[in-house]
């Protein structure tokens, strides 16, 4: 029950902190909604305006991943600028107890991202919001938030020792969107990124929504991000309890 | 004169290593190098995907744009951090000339900008088998200085809002994606509606971009001589309106007292 009660306090928490953030704002909403814009009319100038749908939902799931990535970077770097990362340490639960709800909270907010994105579709571009399985789609949102959150996690655990997390963001942010095929299809890729693709959770969050949105098989990439969701909890728990350890022994915790 | 270039050269270097945030290789390497190699990347295979323009015409739009990471971004940085570190009072309590500390912080910009674009030149050429004829390269060079130039204006005006605006990473931030949604980058003018099209013509990147794909292309730099003067002006009024908004800012600020508030 206490764990719950952890979750569910650290979640609204972050959820507030989160919605005073003009960073976030841009990331979750404005920042998705040019690139679906982009992805519009590159998609009308190719002759292939049916994808428009195709694009609404991978612009709003790349919205979901950058507010993931820089809130896993951002939630470690901006307890160490306030002070309050050796108070998370030194709480009774572990760490990756305490950082959980942070993390969940931080994907949640990329659900802007899609809201953002299918609306701004259907308001200026006409794009018609009509769900294949839209029992399955409100079924796949959730199972997509939550994985991205719990691999949002791992990232955060890195973090606690690479001081320089923004930076690593940076990075992040497209290679993922690429290798998950978040927008075009992972098709066009060279043939040794599947396996990349395979592991990411966002390329099973996509698939699921699309295909519950156009039509395809949802219960295999819901699967998927089942099991990609354990396997963050087990990778995050042992990383978050190791780095937290090496970080104590060296004494970088707190550094800037 | 002497001092005036003193400020302008050396006090441009000092802040710019004071005050620009990425400029440690940690930091540096996957954010000014890394993001634009994979964005460049992201668009090429987006617009292959949607069969929409020919890989140069990402490679050239993309290669130029991301001088913006160090235009934008940079700029921002080297105005606005002084008022973020505490050390814009002191700063402007000196009497130094203060175009030469405006406009000195704008060259190690420029510089940087024009290494991140050409880094991605060349990762266009390596990994996406981009070929402009060598006799192109000397004029892509040189309507790569002016683009960049007009790119580091436009992140002067930026910088100078951030001497009274709370929040100018935001509007930076901005920026960088309006600039890749209104400037040509990934998208032909004429495919975008008519005021976006309108608004691209009055930002920087877009008359640059065009020039450098038609140069690319294979075009003389004579007959492009008309974009580039276009984009070399865009700079000049950017700069501009970037230092007597600064001037019109300290005075204000210094009037109402409200200088290094937040």
């Amino acid at each position: 029950m206490s764990v719950l009660r952890l979750i569910w306090s650290g979640f609204v928490m972050n959820l507030k902190m989160l919605g005073t953030s003009s960073f976030f704002l841009l990331t979750s909403t404005v920042q998705p909604v040019i690139f679906a814009t982009i992805a519009y009319y590159m998609f009308k100038s190719g002759g292939r305006p049916g994808t428009l749908l195709y694009a609404a939902l991978g612009a709003g799931m790349m919205g979901v991943w950058s507010t993931t990535l820089f809130g896993s970077g951002g939630m470690i770097q901006w307890q160490r600028w306030q002070g309050t990362l050796e108070l998370g340490v030194g709480a009774p639960p572990s760490m990756a107890l305490v950082f959980l709800p942070f993390s969940l909270a931080n994907a949640f907010t990329g659900m802007y991202s899609l809201a953002a994105t299918l609306i701004w579709g259907r308001v200026f571009f006409g794009v018609p919001l009509h769900f294949a399985h839209p029992w399955l789609f409100v079924l796949a949102l959730p199972a997509t938030v939550v994985a991205l959150g719990l691999m949002g996690l791992i990232l955060a655990s890195t973090f606690v020792l690479y001081r320089y997390a923004n930076a690593l963001a940076n990075l992040l942010e497209y290679p993922v969107w690429i290798a998950s095929g978040l927008i075009f299809s992972t098709a066009i890729l060279p043939a040794w990124t599947r396996p990349i693709s395979w592991a990411l959770p966002p390329y099973w969050g996509v698939l699921a929504l699309r295909h519950a949105a156009l039509g395809g098989d949802v219960w295999r990439p819901l699967a998927m991000l089942v099991v990609l969701g354990i396997v963050s909890i087990a990778i995050s728990t042992y990383t978050f309890r190791l780095f937290e350890h090496l970080a104590r022994a060296r004494a970088t915790l707190s550094l800037t | 004169m002497t001092r005036w270039l003193r400020v302008f050269f050396v006090g441009g270097v000092i802040a710019y290593r004071g005050l620009f945030n990425w400029i440690r290789p940690a930091m540096y390497i996957p954010t000014m190098l890394g993001s634009p190699f994979f964005q460049l990347i992201f668009f090429t295979k987006l617009g292959q995907y949607a069969h929409a323009e020919s890989r140069d015409f990402y490679v050239v739009g993309n290669s130029v744009q991301v001088c913006a990471m160090s235009s934008v971004y940079g700029m921002t940085m080297s105005v606005a951090n002084e008022r973020q570190f505490g050390t814009l009072g002191p700063l402007l309590a000196s009497p130094a000339n203060r175009a030469a500390v405006f406009l000195g912080r704008g060259l190690p910009v420029l510089a940087n900008g024009l290494l991140v674009s050409v880094f991605t030149f060349v990762a266009g050429a390596l990994f996406l088998g981009f070929r402009p004829g060598l006799a192109s390269v000397p004029a892509l060079a040189a309507i790569l200085v002016v683009t960049v130039a007009s790119c580091t204006g436009f992140g002067m005006l930026l910088g100078s809002v951030g001497l009274r605006a709370k929040d100018v990473f935001f509007a930076a931030n901005l920026a960088y994606f309006v600039m890749l949604l209104f400037c040509g980058v990934n998208i032909p003018l004429d495919v975008l509606p008519g005021w976006m099209s309108i608004v691209g013509r009055c930002l920087p990147l877009t008359h640059g971009i065009a020039a450098a794909r038609e140069v690319a292309a294979g075009a003389p730099l004579s007959q492009v001589a008309g974009l580039v003067w276009t984009e070399a002006g865009i700079a000049v009024a950017y700069a501009a309106a970037g230092f007597v908004f600064f001037r019109y800012l300290e005075r204000a600020s210094r009037h109402s007292a409200v200088l290094d508030a937040y």
